[in-house]
């Protein structure tokens, strides 16, 4: 008889998540993922000026911060036929790989090393041992036995102290924690150490953006003009400073946060083979080289591969009708047409129906709709989506640079490709994209720093940007690869007017529920025959999920077609 | 401020076994006097306060929200700040960064909430819906609304971090389908303290916290329970681009030779002269930037209700407070001695009153310079 067990809230992560899984014989048999949070975004949007959209959504969400707003201004961009100067492309561009650095490092220190990492064993390492094995892994200058032995002492007297904070009733001691104390001492030292490091990185949204999170965009470029006689413009000093920041990134990502991924994943070789999950794989690419349009010219080619077929990857057409569609079979929305039909952004319709337990609750009820995730389908499959989705497109479209980075690191560990479909793979494509776009970061600035040279200081496009030049209605689509994955707005502009908005974000593809047919998505999939040693101790759940870096208050929405709010609200 | 039968580390104490010298200690208190803007009398009372207190348990509830204010806090650029917040302020309960998930989780905030009750500092993100009896968030099988009743209960003060806690930013932007409520609606009877901004800047909420565990007490605040001490000014005042405002000297467009000489975004939309912040001293990101800085107007982001107030990039009719400074046009004309023909009647007057002060101005200006030339 199987146990249900309920992960909620699910820590170390954006939004609010919930995890119900049925276990049977100390595996899961069943899993089900909800999203318990919704704010409506796409319906506050409508009726408004689409340049100011970005800053509505770019709200979505502040960890992923920028994502949003850069697949929003593309959206009008694509809708208006705007084409942006090359230094706005190269600015965006250089923008996009910091947020993806960013978010990748913070993700694995702060959100998934405790899931592999114990706190408390790191107590009893020793110091010198620490020392050796840390400088056998990199070249990273803190890394003297005085170093971990001060860092050691201030962790003792923190544990002792009895007040544990963010490190209460973790899951320390479990055996499925493997790594020895040196190694832990060293994440331990790692996570502090990138607490540090990742406010130094975002400054480069600063610079660019004004602020992070939430730095600022603009339909038609960006608003940072390049001035370099003037002291209050982008000027050479800006631009120094950007570089200096940017080195400093890739010194990070390269001596510290890659070789701690390498020397932790030979403990864990065993999750090579756990939380797979469909095999199948979906990318919208991005990191234009010759303009957004070429896409032939993303560093992050586009593509879907099926059922771990590397042999073919299919072409990705957002426009068409039948490629990717959302499903409510198991939300609480409902469609005009029923609970089983499937619609394009772009027709969506969409009706809040909660019809789950009235809080406070035990149990959701799976057979029926459990998420305010809507499910997505491309031509009908469930598709997972971010760095591992990637890695393995970019890998299976032959590109030299991706092949030569995996090879090498599967040489590195003896395992074989398909030990990538697995939760340790999610983990590590990460760290391996990460080498990618902090060497791209830097290709992108020197990009930006020749043309300037060149005497090409545009930064903005604003021939169209007066809604006086705009047609009467435009349908457009703006799409990126935000860290966790493949993300896409759909816009409709009516009458100068939001007619329409949409957004289909990475964590409702890998989150959602089940579909019409039954079937699962990514972390469903995922998590079906994940080892759970002790139900009352779900840290084999949370390792899975969190391999895929949820991030849930993107993936809650409302869309009406008809622009009339449905559903049945009260005050209390 | 707050007595416990068991005794706890004082953040000195905590501090030194860290391995933080006494020069470290007084090189914090400093940099806080300085933020919370005290006299420099004020870094020995911090200093004082800090070595006598235990440590302040804190819960951060996240509800409908982006998370953007968790992650403009650990951005606080403090070496120190990373510590004293995370370890020394014993933050039992964030979702974010805990270990612990599910049960364990809840037990630790059950925990916090009933050994330190009456004493714990209560922190929430977000927004919490009212509509559809609170289904629209739910965390542990319990509605936000549930959720804030319980932990406010027992708290000793609130902190609304941002503007979704404080106002209800994006979420209850027309027309707030959720009902997304913040949170001095829905509590009465507790001292809440609202840091807007979307989200606050850094500095500005490590600043608050190092307040309220220094002094044990909220600090000033105005009238809309913001502290005084990052929300008293209007960041047009202290905008660095202010003076080309008022030589009317303006972006027409993004991108135009104005923008590339870094004048005025008034005419491009700013809202810097209604808005409330610290964003043109404190600045972003360890003082690296802020939006006017790097081009974009302030669309005002601390302000109630600011996603309703007109569109970002139309330029503000009139500014609430300002005597002699009516419209970005008849200043600029005035001042560039353009004449144009569209400018509406009823600005003439306000123009003549601004070209006679713009002419004192320049004459006085040509004075001090006969008396320098004097010197």
């Amino acid at each position: 008889m199987a146990q249900r067990v309920v992960v909620d809230p699910i820590t170390r992560i954006e939004g609010h998540l919930r995890i119900e899984a049925d276990i049977e014989d100390g595996k899961i048999k069943e899993a089900y993922s909800s999203g318990t949070m919704v704010r409506l975004l796409e319906e506050i949007v409508k009726g408004r000026d689409p340049r100011d959209v970005w800053a509505f959504v770019g709200r979505v969400c502040g960890v992923c911060t920028s994502v949003h707003s850069l697949a929003s201004v593309r959206s009008v961009e694509d809708a208006l036929d705007i084409v942006v100067p090359p230094n706005a492309e190269a600015v965006r561009n250089i923008m996009f790989c910091v947020q993806n650095l960013h978010d990748h490092v913070v993700h694995f220190y702060h959100l998934h090393a405790l899931d592999w990492v114990d706190v408390v064993s790191a107590l009893k390492a020793d110091p010198k041992k620490t020392s050796e094995i840390a400088q056998s892994i990199s070249n990273w200058p803190k890394s003297s036995p005085g170093y971990f032995s001060d860092l050691q002492k201030r962790l003792t007297k923190f544990v002792e102290s009895g007040q544990l904070g963010i490190f209460a009733n973790g899951y320390w001691g479990h055996p499925a924690y493997k790594l020895p104390p040196e190694i832990n001492l060293i994440g331990v030292a790692h996570y502090l150490e990138a607490l540090e490091w990742q406010k130094e990185i975002v400054k480069v949204h600063a610079i660019f953006g004004g602020k992070n999170p939430h730095p600022n965009f603009l339909v038609g470029g960006m608003a940072c003009s390049i001035g370099l006689d003037d002291v209050s413009t982008i000027n050479a000093e800006r631009l120094a400073y950007v570089s200096d920041l940017l080195k400093q990134a890739q010194q990070f990502a390269e001596q510290v946060y890659i070789p701690d991924v390498m020397a932790v994943a030979p403990y864990y070789l065993d999750w090579g083979g756990i939380g797979g999950g469909l095999g199948s794989y979906l990318a919208y690419g991005d990191l234009p080289t010759n303009g957004y349009r070429d896409k032939s010219s993303y560093l992050f080619p586009s593509g879907a591969i099926l059922n771990k077929n590397f042999n073919e990857v299919f072409d990705v057409d957002l426009r068409s009708d039948s490629e990717v569609q959302e499903f409510i079979k198991h939300s609480w929305y409902e469609y005009a047409g029923g609970d089983s039909a499937g619609l394009h952004p772009w027709k969506g319709e969409t009706k809040l129906k909660y019809t789950g337990p009235k809080p406070p609750f035990e149990n959701l009820n799976t057979e029926d709709k459990y998420s305010y995730l809507k499910t997505p389908r491309w031509r009908g499959h469930a598709m997972e989506v971010g760095p591992l989705a990637r890695i393995f497109i970019g890998y299976a479209r032959g590109r030299e640079d991706y092949k030569e980075l995996v090879d090498s690191t599967l040489k590195k560990l003896n395992v074989p490709v398909t030990a990538l479909i697995s939760t340790l793979g999610r983990t590590a494509a990460r760290a391996l994209e990460s080498k990618l776009t902090a060497q791209w970061a830097l290709d992108f600035y020197n990009t930006l720093i020749n043309n300037i040279k060149n005497g090409d200081v545009r930064m903005a496009n604003m021939e169209k940007f007066e809604p006086a030049t705009w047609p009467a209605r435009a349908l457009g689509v703006g799409h990126t690869e935000a860290p966790r994955g493949a993300l896409g707005h759909w816009i409709v502009i009516e009458n100068q007017k939001v007619a329409n908005y949409q957004l289909v974000v990475p964590s409702t593809w890998n989150a959602s529920p089940r579909d019409t047919n039954g079937l699962p998505s990514a972390y469903e999939a995922a998590l079906k025959d994940t080892p759970v040693h002790d139900p009352n101790q779900p840290l084999e759940i949370l390792r899975t999920v969190h391999s895929f870096d949820p991030c849930l208050a993107c993936a809650v929405h409302l869309y009406d077609e008809e622009g009339k709010h449905v559903s049945q609200v009260k005050v209390l | 401020m707050v007595t416990t039968t068991e005794k706890r580390k004082t953040y000195y104490e905590e501090l030194i076994d860290k391995g933080y010298s006494r020069r470290d200690f007084m090189k914090f208190c400093t940099f806080f006097a300085a933020y919370i803007g005290l006299e420099s009398s004020g870094a020995a009372q911090i200093a004082k306060a800090l070595e006598n207190k235990p440590r302040l348990p804190v819960v951060w509830l996240h509800f409908q929200e982006c998370t953007c204010c968790s992650e403009s806090f650990i951005r606080s650029s403090h070496p120190i700040v990373a510590d004293i917040l995370l370890d020394q302020i014993s933050l039992d309960y964030t979702e974010t960064l805990m270990a612990a998930s599910g049960f364990q989780a809840e037990q630790a905030l059950e925990d916090t909430m009933k050994k330190y009750h009456g004493e714990y500092v209560l922190c929430v993100e977000g927004t919490v819906p009212t509509g559809a009896d609170g289904v629209y968030c739910m965390i542990g099988g319990k509605t936000a609304a549930q959720r804030l009743q319980e932990a406010a209960e027992g708290a000793k003060a609130i902190i609304a971090w941002g503007s979704c806690a404080s106002n209800g930013c994006v979420q209850a932007a027309k027309p707030n389908p959720t009902i997304a409520t913040p949170i001095h609606k829905l509590i009465k009877g507790k001292p809440i303290i609202r840091v807007p901004g979307c989200p606050p800047i850094g500095e500005v909420m490590a600043g608050v916290l190092v307040h309220v565990i220094t002094f044990g007490r909220l600090p000033e605040l105005d009238g809309s329970a913001r502290p005084k001490a990052f929300y008293s000014k209007r960041v047009h005042d202290t905008c660095y681009r202010r003076p080309f405002y008022d030589a009317g000297l303006f972006v027409e467009t993004f991108d135009d030779e104005n923008a590339r000489k870094g004048y005025c975004l008034y005419k491009v939309g700013c809202k810097g002269p209604s808005t409330y912040n610290a964003c043109s001293v404190t600045k972003w990101n360890n003082g690296t930037s802020y939006p006017i800085q790097s081009g974009h107007g302030c669309f005002g982001c601390s302000e109630d209700n600011y996603w309703d107030n007109g569109p970002i990039y139309k330029r503000m009719a009139t500014f609430p407070g300002f005597g002699i400074e009516s419209n970005a046009d008849t200043i600029g004309l005035t001042a560039l001695g353009i004449t144009a023909a569209g400018i509406a009647a009823h600005a003439v007057a306000t123009n003549l009153k601004k070209a006679k002060i713009i002419d004192e101005l320049i004459s006085e200006g040509k004075q001090s310079e006969q008396e320098l030339k004097k010197d």
